[in-house]
């Protein structure tokens, strides 16, 4: 896919104006913000949880290889292959040679954000291998040849008036007549689609939500019972995973399970949690005849022990997103690459380089409230700031910005001068904007006087007013 | 922590330079509500920034520089304090990162940080301040600015408070602890972005329908007057200090002189 996040600031002003996706936009707030809350608030022991969920994730992060090397282990002595890809075209390569030794034609998906990080889809299709995504959101976008906009819900940009149109320009085997008003008929005549898919498919990719050293399991949850369907029917299963997604055991992956739905959407649990252990053993009554795992690393390793290695916590559940003001104003699409939101910005530049994505880190207030819903407990904007300091390390700042901020910082080490030119230059304000109390317009300052008064100041300083009642010896 | 001359506490003054360029009746605010909770005032009158422009700029020689200059003008003090959940918070949660790598002195900015709060939580939990002596007849809506809210853990206090001020009615705005959009340089970076979110706060200041707009941050105050200014609401914006202090005669934040 490629990276359109050095264009953040077009593509935000873009999706300011485009009324249609605020119109959309708005589902982020009414559909995740008050359900994550009350799912919250109905466990007494969810922080407990999160503190749990933290430890069992640092614990894994300090010993990566062991865990991945015993989960190799197991998945081999039941008869599942683990396929290690370093880079994102290592792990497509894997994909397309396994298709290929299947004479697959068709390959349905289940939902996978790493299969959007290696631009799978395109590939296979160049290779006249054709994916059908089987989520509905996932659906729905390839339809329309989009990328997803949320990492749990792909298609938050679009209002079911946009669906309608997209099923009625691609199913043209149903009649034009038929009943689309009701988002559930929309549903069904999806469902209807992919079962065909479902029957025809060679092979079946879907991620991971977790892998198991302990057991060699991977672990889906979906809420449409796609991935089932996915991974059953075909004869070969593929699971897509980064190398991250590993706990030890069945218990650890049950307590983080236990903040993932609710932090995302606030249900209790997923509709569907569903675990692969292997192909299908002799007396199985279904289940494929291969099983495989692409374990994905694209840089992550070397995120270990650097001040991102925190970032690896991360489960995917898509609450910082959701609680973030500049997601919700700009949507998923302006972050301009796959993961979008806080662990977007956090995460974007070590995977495609921070002079590519430099402004996403930037893109935020500090406000924390991404840090403060993460069930990893993730400090999303102290990393923010970490690439913030490698971009000011790097000269990659704006260079008036920098000058402007050097000035700055020039000033404020040096008292005696602050105190004289800021005296100087808040009488001459507060003079100037005494009787309005304020300026629509000021040189200097135009990016704020676009949007909103700049509040003038009262005149003089606290400082300078204090000295002169007080007298200057305290 | 006291000093024993006085029994009063020592208490500095980090004004911030918002308070201290644009608005000075907050820092008086701040001094008379300190003295009435029984303090002895100090204010270091070599103090410029907290240095968080270029903290979260990543300029960490800038901010190493102005963080030194703070610690050593105010850690002679019992307690350190300011008028800003956002200033307090980076003098107290991020100072000791500054210095990582540098024991001495990150042991110096940890011993610094553990004098240091936000004006109303230090009245409140600290000084145990449970009313003040104020009349403000208004019907008054307050939000709750980031820093102070998830750093701090300032919510309840300034809404206790407010309470005690006669003729104060709190009406409760939707999203109180939402950003409105200021987040310091992110305003004049991301200017339509950071309008796009102080619209939405404005949006819910103006359902409450109040009379005052409250907040314990100049810069996020100074947003959305700025803001509500431009609509042309006549929604009056002020410091959480000034109402708590009684000290209402400056012209409210945007409005000039009647
Ligand atoms: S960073 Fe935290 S909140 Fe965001 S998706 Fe990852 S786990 Fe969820």
């Amino acid at each position: 896919m490629e990276v359109r996040s050095p264009q953040f600031r077009q593509s935000a002003a873009a999706a300011l104006d485009d009324a249609r996706l605020q119109g959309a936009l708005r589902q982020v707030r009414s559909r995740f913000i008050d359900k994550r809350a009350k799912g919250v608030a109905s466990l007494p022991e969810f922080e407990a949880l999160r503190e749990n969920a933290r430890a069992i994730k640092n614990h894994v992060l300090e010993r990566l290889d062991l865990y991945l090397e015993a989960y190799e282990e197991r998945v081999t002595a039941q008869g599942g292959h683990v396929h290690w890809a370093r880079d994102a075209s290592e792990a497509r390569g894997i994909v397309l040679d396994l298709c290929r030794k299947a004479n697959a034609r068709v390959v349905t998906k289940g939902k996978s954000m790493i299969s959007e990080e290696i631009g799978l889809n395109a590939f296979l299709e160049r290779h006249g291998v054709a994916p059908v995504e089987t989520d509905l959101g996932e659906y729905i976008i390839q339809l329309r040849g989009e990328h997803p906009s949320h990492i749990i819900a792909p298609a938050v940009h679009l209002n079911i008036g946009q669906v309608r149109d997209s099923f009625r320009a691609a199913h043209t085997h149903l009649p034009p007549d038929r009943a689309m008003e009701a988002p559930e008929s929309l549903l069904a005549e999806a469902r209807g689609v992919l079962r065909e898919k479902f029957l025809s498919a060679d092979v079946g990719i879907t991620g991971a939500n977790f892998l198991i050293a302990e057991t060699g399991t991977s672990v889906i949850v979906t809420n449409e019972g796609n991935g089932d369907l996915t991974q059953l029917l075909p004869r070969i299963h593929i699971v897509l995973a980064s190398i991250e997604k590993i706990v030890p055991t069945l218990d650890d992956m049950s307590q983080i399970m236990r903040l993932l739905a609710r932090s995302a959407t606030g249900q209790e649990m997923s509709v569907y949690t569903t675990l692969s252990t292997g192909p299908r053993r002799r007396g199985d009554l279904d289940g494929p005849e291969q099983y495989h795992v692409v374990l994905l690393d694209n840089g992550r390793s070397n995120m270990v022990g650097t001040e991102f290695q925190d970032m690896l916590r991360c489960i995917r559940c898509g609450a910082c997103m959701n609680h973030c003001p500049v997601y919700q104003a700009v949507g998923g699409h302006a972050y301009g690459w796959v993961y979008p939101g806080p662990m977007g910005a956090v995460l974007t530049p070590t995977l495609v380089g921070v002079d590519k994505a430099g402004h996403l880190p930037n893109a935020s207030t500090f406000c924390g409230r991404c840090e403060s819903v993460c069930p990893m407990k993730i400090p999303l904007p102290k990393m923010m700031r970490h690439w913030r300091e490698r971009e000011f390390e790097r000269h990659l700042v704006p260079a008036d910005f920098r000058r402007g901020l050097k000035l700055w910082a020039w000033f404020a080490r040096r008292p005696f001068l602050y105190r004289v030119f800021a005296g100087l230059g808040m009488t001459v304000l507060g003079l100037a904007g005494r009787r309005r109390g304020r300026f629509a317009r000021l040189p200097l300052a135009a990016g704020w006087t676009a949007h909103r008064d700049l509040p003038a100041p009262q005149g003089g300083t606290f400082i300078g007013q204090w000295k002169r009642r007080r007298g200057a010896g305290r | 922590m006291q000093t024993t001359e006085t029994a009063r506490p020592r208490t500095a003054l980090f004004v911030t330079c918002l308070v201290d360029l644009f608005r000075p009746s907050v820092g008086f605010a701040a001094v008379k509500l300190l003295e009435a909770a029984g303090c002895e005032v100090h204010v270091p009158v070599s103090q410029t920034c907290c240095g968080q422009p270029a903290w979260n700029s990543g300029d960490r020689a800038d901010t190493r520089a102005i963080a030194e200059q703070v610690i050593i003008a105010f850690e002679k003090f019992d307690y350190v304090v300011a008028p800003s959940g956002s200033c307090a918070g980076m003098l107290k949660k991020h100072y000791p990162e500054v210095f990582a790598g540098d024991p001495a002195w990150q042991a110096r900015a940890t011993a610094f940080a553990g004098k240091v709060s936000e004006l109303v939580s230090f009245l409140a939990d600290e000084m145990g301040m449970a009313a003040v002596e104020a009349t403000c007849p208004a019907k008054a809506t307050y939000h709750d600015s980031c820093s102070g809210l998830r750093e701090l853990g300032v919510r309840d206090q300034p809404r206790r408070l407010l309470a005690s001020v006669k003729g104060l009615k709190l009406a409760e705005m939707k999203e109180a602890d939402v950003c409105c959009g200021f987040g310091g340089t992110f305003a004049v970076k991301y200017p339509e972005i950071s309008n796009a979110i102080v619209g939405e706060k404005a949006a819910n200041v103006e359902a409450a329908r109040p009379d005052l707009l409250l907040a314990g941050d100049l810069g996020c105050l100074m947003n959305m007057a700025g803001k509500l200014k431009r609509q042309g609401s006549a929604i009056e914006v002020r410091h959480v200090a000034e109402v708590l202090a009684g000290m209402t005669d400056a012209p409210p934040i945007g409005e000039g002189r009647r």
